[in-house]
């Protein structure tokens, strides 16, 4: 009789939404690899567990993810995720994105969430441009990159995401690439296991809109890239924190502790409430 | 018609004859957010800059509500304005919308229609204009590709004359529409600028009495938007319906002016009736659905059946006595709804061409079919099933279900 076969992360994955849309040597299906491993590792109750994504190519990660999810409308991940937090702090609520739709249309809800440190991780798949409407200039498109929008040049400077997070507060920052597997992993362990907001930034090969307007057709020229460029500068000053064709500084660069949102929310509502029994 | 001028034939699919609509009436400001199925307007129009083709400055913005707010403020210094957009982008504007029009800014928007969340979906249908339809915009559907080019250059040239200066939204039909390749024929842009003429701006009384134009101006500096409480902002509302009512007036005259350049005309512009002067049976729809019931209703007469369409080119403003007009001897009509106007008893189409009819008697017997919700294909099959509804109810003498859904699962 043959055995079948079942892959031992599988269980973490709606298999009937599988085939993925994803195109071949794009970076989300090692996005979402990575979260998973990392998940299985900390061995999460899946009950607890939320995935939150946006609309956008790597949006639909909150649909191929066998926990709660919620795919949202484009730009507010961070708003429902907000939401879920604060309703059930004992949720990991984990919000995985793209660049355009946490920093453009939702660039607000980021900055604010941050601030107020609330206990949500965020990864977000960096791959310069909407890549899910065909290849736009976004926030995070490189000067001088060709997009559908910029068929010269952009001409816009572009967020450092890791500067931004850590000015707005976030308690954990880190970048990687799609080429630092491991390191990945272990960073979105590290990320799991915190009380504030955490955010991870994953630069991401997308090669088929991207890539191709960039000298960069395939999946493995994006991640050569990646290999050649990649300095591994760990706590280094975020403000310097370098992405260019030559460079591409990455590692954890904020580690802080500090008290949550919920926690003080919840502190505050208990406070009140016993000062109400005493009325 | 004598003066037509030569034409060139194009292989465009929709969302490009927009852009090459938009590209040739010298347009200032256009500033958009990509979304599907509106994306290839914009990506059209930013090859058009950056190949100078247009001086036009085009500004990426980083959502939609801003690429409304920058088309705003851009048109009250006096620029011509453009963008596009789609059903998510549309109802993230909503609150601009109603600035953009309240300030009585003549920005031209293409919407891709599309259908709202939840659930996610891309295709078709009107729930995004529909759920617009009071945020006084004049609203435009086109039923090819040819008419959304039309309509873009139509739209310039209503939006900016001085009686109305109102923003105008042309609908186009996601996918069906914009994805699909037609032959369109384009205007020279000499002759569309000619026709569309520069940007004339009002002039205005100051408060302390000086004649200017009414734009943000540094030598005239005026204030825009300003706050209006319970004792001037009814009327500022009551001028905006003002205008909409000279609209339907400045519409068919567009129309007809544009037959004069283009040879191309569209009814009265704001309704075209299609075998519906004789007609006992009749359709009332906007948009592509319009073809596919043209094709029916051919047929329809070949056999015999008195049968017709009348499209809805504008319903915002809506032409009620030309709605009244053309469907009075009309026994059966159906309308055509392309979106829900949940509990409300019907879509909106339905209620406004339905209330139309009201003081007329006898009047028709009107029903709604509710079709094509989040792209679902509707068919000449159903066209002819619904023409067939309409001749049992004559020959039964009786109404039965008011509201109807076409090709609706369970
Ligand atoms: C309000 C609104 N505007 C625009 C869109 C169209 N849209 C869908 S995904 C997307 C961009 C996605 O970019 P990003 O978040 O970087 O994800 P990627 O596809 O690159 O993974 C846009 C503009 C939308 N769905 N809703
Ligand atoms: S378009 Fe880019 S981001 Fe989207 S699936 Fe393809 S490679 Fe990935
Ligand atoms: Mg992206």
């Amino acid at each position: 009789m043959v055995q079948e076969t079942v892959h031992p992360l599988s269980k973490y994955l709606r298999e009937a939404m599988i085939p993925h849309i994803w195109c071949t040597g794009c970076g989300n299906g090692v996005i979402l690899n990575c979260f998973v491993q990392a998940v299985d590792e900390l061995e999460m109750d899946l009950d607890k567990l939320v995935v939150v994504s946006g609309i956008g190519c790597i949006g639909r990660a909150a649909g191929y993810t066998n926990a709660d999810s919620f795919h949202t409308t484009h730009g507010r991940s961070l708003a429902f995720a907000t939401g879920a937090k604060l309703a059930n702090p004992e949720l990991n609520v984990v919000v995985i994105s793209g660049d355009g739709d946490l920093f453009a249309i939702g660039g607000n809800h980021f900055i604010h969430a941050a601030r107020r440190n609330i206990g949500v991780k965020v990864i977000c798949a960096n791959n310069f441009n909407y890549g899910m409407t065909g290849g736009q200039q976004g926030p995070t498109t490189p000067l001088e990159a060709s997009t559908t929008t910029t068929p010269y040049g952009n001409i816009e400077h572009p967020f450092n995401l890791v500067h931004l997070a850590a000015a707005s507060g976030a308690t954990y920052v880190a970048r990687w690439t799609t080429l630092h597997v491991r390191r990945l992993t272990q960073s979105i362990k590290r990320m799991l296991q915190k009380e504030g907001f955490c955010f991870i930034e994953v630069i991401s090969p997308c090669p088929e809109i991207f890539g191709r307007r960039n000298k960069m057709r395939t999946g493995l020229e994006m991640m050569d890239w990646f290999k050649r460029a990649s300095v591994v500068e760990n706590f280094s000053d975020p403000s310097k924190a370098e992405i260019s064709t030559e460079k591409l500084i990455v590692g954890e660069f904020v580690n802080t502790e500090k008290v949550s949102y919920e926690k003080f929310l919840h502190e505050k509502i208990s406070q009140i409430n016993e000062k109400r029994v005493g009325w | 018609m004598k003066t037509v001028v030569k034409q060139e034939m194009l292989a465009l699919n929709g969302d490009e004859a927009v852009a090459y609509a938009a590209k040739q009436p010298d347009v200032d400001v256009v500033a958009a957010y990509p979304v599907t199925p509106q994306t290839i307007i914009v990506e059209k129009f930013s090859e058009y800059v950056a190949n100078g083709e247009v001086e036009t400055e085009f500004v990426c913005t980083e959502s939609e509500h801003s690429a409304m707010t920058a088309c705003l403020t851009a048109s009250v210094t006096g620029a011509r304005t453009f963008t596009a957009t789609s059903a998510p982008g549309l109802a993230l504007m909503h609150e601009m919308l109603f600035v953009t029009s309240g300030c009585r800014a003549p920005v031209v928007m293409a919407v891709a229609n599309r259908a709202l969340s939840a659930p996610l979906n891309i295709h078709c249908d009107h729930s995004d204009t529909m759920a617009e339809r009071d945020s006084g915009w004049i609203q435009l559907y086109a039923e090819n590709a040819q008419e959304a080019y039309d309509l873009i250059i139509q739209g310039f040239k209503i939006a900016e004359s001085q009686e109305v200066l109102l923003p105008v939204m042309v609908g186009l039909d996601g996918f069906t529409l914009t994805h699909t390749l037609e032959n369109v024929q384009v205007l020279s842009d000499e002759v569309v600028r000619k026709f569309v003429g520069s940007h004339q701006i009002p002039k205005v009384v100051t408060h302390e009495g000086k004649i200017v134009p009414f734009k943000l101006d540094p030598d005239n500096p005026m204030s825009m938007g300003p706050i209006a409480l319970p004792n001037y902002y009814f009327e500022f509302k009551r001028q905006q319906e003002e205008a909409m009512r000279n609209a339907l007036k400045r519409i068919s005259q567009v129309n007809e002016e544009f037959e004069v350049i283009s040879g191309r005309r569209y009814g009265n512009g704001l309704l075209e009736l299609y075998q519906v002067e004789d007609a006992d049976v009749a359709i009332v729809c906007l948009g592509s659905t319009t073809g596919t019931v043209r094709t029916v209703v051919d047929e329809l007469r070949e056999e015999g059946v008195k049968a017709g369409v009348l499209k809805i080119r504008a319903f915002r403003p809506l032409p009620v006595e030309g709605i009244v007009e053309a469907l009075k001897k009309v026994k059966a009509v159906a309308v055509m709804d392309r979106s829900m106007s949940f509990g409300g008893g019907g879509g909106a189409v339905f209620h406004e061409v339905r209330h139309a009819l009201y003081d007329l008697t006898p009047h028709p017997n009107v029903v709604n079919y509710i079709y094509g919700l989040g792209g679902r294909d509707t068919s000449p099959t159903q066209i002819r099933q619904i023409f067939e509804d309409l001749q049992r109810m004559i020959q039964a003498k009786r109404v039965g279900e008011l509201v109807r859904y076409v090709g609706l699962r369970g």
